[in-house]
């Protein structure tokens, strides 16, 4: 725990703030990416039906997979054409956005599949149009499993990325990797103990959020906020 | 008016959910579609606002065809209310109801201040404002449902099964609420129930429909008891008939009301036993409203609460003959009490003089 | 790839690929023993549900590789015992089916634990005989994911020295080598696969009553 008392390891390129600066980057990053990519996705397949074999297996097959064996396959093969630092940091990306997109696209499609199949009747019967109905009644109805699902994404996308400090990629995970190389138990502690604040943050932010954003009448929560069961997440993240 | 002209819907796999329906629901009186599962009334109730396209046939609402009009703004036009009311769960119960001002371009004050309006209307408190519908019960919900289909006060209403998904007490509590609705503010309405019994409660008019979409028979809930067109219109209609029948009959001035002689409650047992015809003697309260039956050789000092039986109904003068006939039966003295308007007694009638009438007159038609 | 030098190394790949079935099973076990009590008691005591799903889910939070680096602070034990693996895996499966058991356990149909009561069982009886029984198919979808993510998490603990199969990832970065890698991840997945189905078998053999449905 010493590490974290040391003025001289908050300033600097290798500096706290800056390690915490750059997995906070890469984690946005890639949850912006696997959000653009899976939300649509999960709402299409959700309200037409079509693709929902995406969805059963593609959950199963992707968790099997490990994150560190796939970032290290993918540094090999990208990293030779990609000479400066993107050499490393697209793999990771890649892998993060890999592994963010299957609970961001399972649970806004379980989501979707959620919502009152009366409320959409009786939208339409009353003269709702397509556009208005998805707007105005399936998504604030399947906000609550949509942010679920970033909720498990994002957790799963920082513990990754401190993963992907073995493969050079910057963030907090050095201090876990470096603090292993030269033996110094007490960074590598310094490294956990601030990586779990960090997830434990975000988790504990979205959960803020999502009690913010989503109608009472949904979450069956009376004026009185109360932190629930309900909080947790539906699917939860891996690794 | 809602007009069906030669509809049919069928499916590309072949079945026939709806064969060339012919079918006239008059302007603000209630219709009912009524039928075992699968004789396609709710399909054809979806078709009306197109939810379903009909294969072939038109639909005229006010003599305009549907076919032509804009779905949606088809929709707008009429109100809509399903089985599990469907109500927005991420909405306040207000804003539910406001939902069909608002999308027809109302000014939100106005809007909430109409929905606070049917709120009162459909029989809500007004503390449910705030509330969302995971709060309410079944019928409670339900009654949100109608609120909200006759926000934007549509010349047209279509329900489907509206009271099928409460319990038997909610649902008889929401039928009459619903009967005293319509006769406030007579829509035209097309109704789908598989329940017999509230169609001929609620329907000026009943469209039996058997299997694959056929029209049985299209008549007065009377007529369909009285003469139903088929031996299937007649199973389905049910055992009875001729009793469930008289519920649909005018009594008024049918009947001789013979006088009826009372004790008040505290009357002394000598004046009960005076007053009494055979071994029953009437009791009242100080208004004339009557309480019970007791036997005067039964009562001790005075009369008193505890020596009433309570098993006779009262008919309204102005009631039906079914009542009136009820109303002798379940009596212990075999007298039927008859009241007036107010609840005050005017009289008696015996079994006897409600069939001679009955007999008389066999087809008294309709009080509605 | 390489298949000369997986002969070669063939003895060593079976060394490793036993560890990780014993690092990823073993805390399957202990984490299903010791959440069922628990998400019984979360059940029974409706006081308790919240703080136990709240912890459990805060602990579910922790990225894998900082609790593997924390555990042996508070087990005192060496950062390279595979204690610390078990144990970080173990919290993860009870803090995972904790909720999956209570909420199991709450879907079995309330007139059929009332007709257990009436015909007598006690609490544990109606448990063990009736309520456990029901529940297994929902348990039995949480232990899949559980046992799936298993096997991925455990492959992290190369990155601290600790054999298994991930250590077939970190030889091959260092050598530049694409063979174990590859190798790796098809035995990390095969892995998680036969696990997945092992469960799956287990839920058919636990609960014959269920139709014979096409397995999803």
């Amino acid at each position: 725990m010493n590490y974290l008392f040391d003025p001289a390891h908050w300033t600097g390129a290798d500096g706290i703030p800056t390690l915490l600066g750059e997995h906070l980057l890469y984690s946005m990053i890639a949850l912006g990416i696997a959000a653009i990519l899976a939300i649509p996705l999960g709402i299409y397949i959700g309200v037409t039906g079509k693709g929902v074999f995406m969805i059963a297996g593609l959950a199963n097959a992707l968790r099997a997979l490990p994150s560190v064996g796939l970032l290290i396959l993918l540094v090999l093969l990208i990293s030779p054409a990609f000479p400066s630092k993107m050499g490393y940091i697209l793999p990771s990306l890649i892998v993060l956005v890999l592994l963010a997109v299957p609970p961001i696209l399972t649970n806004t499609y379980a989501g979707v599949r959620a919502v009152d199949a009366a409320a959409v009747d009786a939208a339409r019967g009353m003269g709702f149009r397509t556009m208005k109905i998805l707007t105005d009644v399936q998504l604030p109805c399947s906000l609550p499993l949509m942010l679920s699902g970033v909720r498990s994404a994002l957790l799963q996308i920082i513990s990754t990325a401190t993963i992907a400090a073995y493969i050079s990629l910057g963030g907090l995970g050095r201090l876990l990797i470096d603090g292993k190389a030269q033996n110094d138990f007490s960074q590598m502690v310094a490294g956990a103990v601030l990586v779990a604040l960090l997830a434990l943050f975000f988790d504990q932010l979205l959960a803020f959020i999502t009690r913010r954003v989503v109608s009472p009448g949904l979450t069956r929560r009376t004026l009185k906020t109360v932190t629930s069961p309900s909080d947790a997440p539906l699917i939860p993240a891996a690794a | 008016m809602i007009k069906f002209e030669n509809v049919t819907k069928a499916y590309p796999d072949g079945t026939v959910a709806v064969d060339g329906l012919n079918l006239e629901a008059p302007t603000g009186k209630l219709t009912i579609l009524v039928g075992p599962s699968g004789c396609g009334k709710t399909t054809s109730l979806r078709m009306i606002n197109r939810l379903i396209e009909p294969t072939s046939g038109t639909i005229y609402l006010d003599d305009q065809p549907t076919s032509g009009m804009d779905a949606a703004l088809l929709r707008r036009r009429i109100g809509y209310v399903i089985q599990h009311a469907g109500l927005f769960p991420h909405r306040t119960i207000v804003d539910n109801i406001a939902t069909m001002p608002l999308l027809l371009g109302e000014n939100p004050k106005k809007a909430k201040m109409r929905a606070l309006e049917l709120m009162e209307r459909v029989g809500l408190p007004a503390s449910f404002e705030r509330r969302y519908p995971w709060q309410l019960s079944g019928g409670q919900q339900q009654r949100v449902g109608v609120a909200r289909a006759l926000a934007a006060d549509p010349a047209f209403m279509l329900m489907d099964e509206p009271f099928s998904a409460v319990d038997p007490v909610v649902r008889a509590q929401l039928q009459d609420e619903f009967l005293r609705l319509q006769q406030e503010i007579g829509k035209t309405i097309i109704m789908v129930t598989h329940d017999i019994d509230e169609a001929l409660k609620l329907g000026d008019q009943v469209a039996v429909m058997r299997v694959g979409g056929h029209l049985a028979q299209m008549a007065t809930p009377s007529e369909l008891l009285t003469a139903p067109a088929d031996d299937f219109v007649a199973d389905f209609v049910g055992r009875d008939r001729g009793y469930r029948s008289l519920g649909f009959t005018d009594s008024s001035g049918a009947v001789d009301i013979r006088e009826e002689a009372f004790v008040e409650l505290g009357a002394s047992a000598g004046e009960a036993r005076t007053k009494a015809s055979g071994a029953w003697v009437l009791v009242v309260d100080s208004n004339r409203k009557p309480l019970g039956w007791a036997q005067p050789e039964r009562i001790a000092v005075e009369v008193r609460r505890e020596d009433l039986n309570l098993s006779g109904t009262s008919a309204s003068s102005a009631g039906t003959m079914r009542q009136l006939l009820d109303a002798a039966l379940s009596s212990p003295s075999r007298r039927g009490v008859v009241v007036n308007s107010s609840g005050e007694l005017l009289g008696t009638v015996t079994a006897t003089d409600v069939i001679k009438a009955i007999e008389a007159e066999p087809h008294l038609e309709t009080a509605r | 790839m390489n298949f000369e030098w997986l002969g070669r190394q063939f003895d060593n790949i079976v060394v490793l690929l036993g560890w990780h079935v014993f690092l990823s099973v073993t805390p399957l076990i202990l984490g299903l023993l010791i959440a069922l009590p628990l998400g019984w008691w979360a059940r029974r005591q409706r006081s308790v549900y919240p703080f136990l799903v709240g912890v459990a889910g805060l602990l579910y939070t922790v990225p894998s590789l900082a609790l593997f680096v924390l555990l042996p602070l508070v087990l005192g034990s060496k950062i390279l015992d595979p204690v610390n693996i078990i144990a970080a895996l173990t919290i993860y499966t009870v803090a995972l089916l904790v909720r999956v058991v209570a909420d199991a356990l709450d879907s079995v149909p309330e007139d059929t634990v009332q007709a257990a009561k009436a015909m007598g069982y006690r609490a544990y009886q109606s448990f063990l005989k009736v309520e456990l029984p029901v529940s297994v198919p929902v348990i039995s979808a949480g232990l899949r994911v559980a046992a799936v993510s298993n096997v991925s998490l455990v492959s992290v603990a190369a990155l601290l020295g600790i054999p298994q199969l991930g250590s077939l990832f970190t030889q091959g970065f260092q050598l530049r080598f694409f063979t174990p890698i590859i190798a790796g991840i098809i035995l990390c997945v095969i892995l998680a696969m036969v696990l997945d189905g092992l469960v799956i078998l287990l839920n058919r053999w636990l609960t014959p009553w269920t139709p014979k449905v096409v397995a999803s």
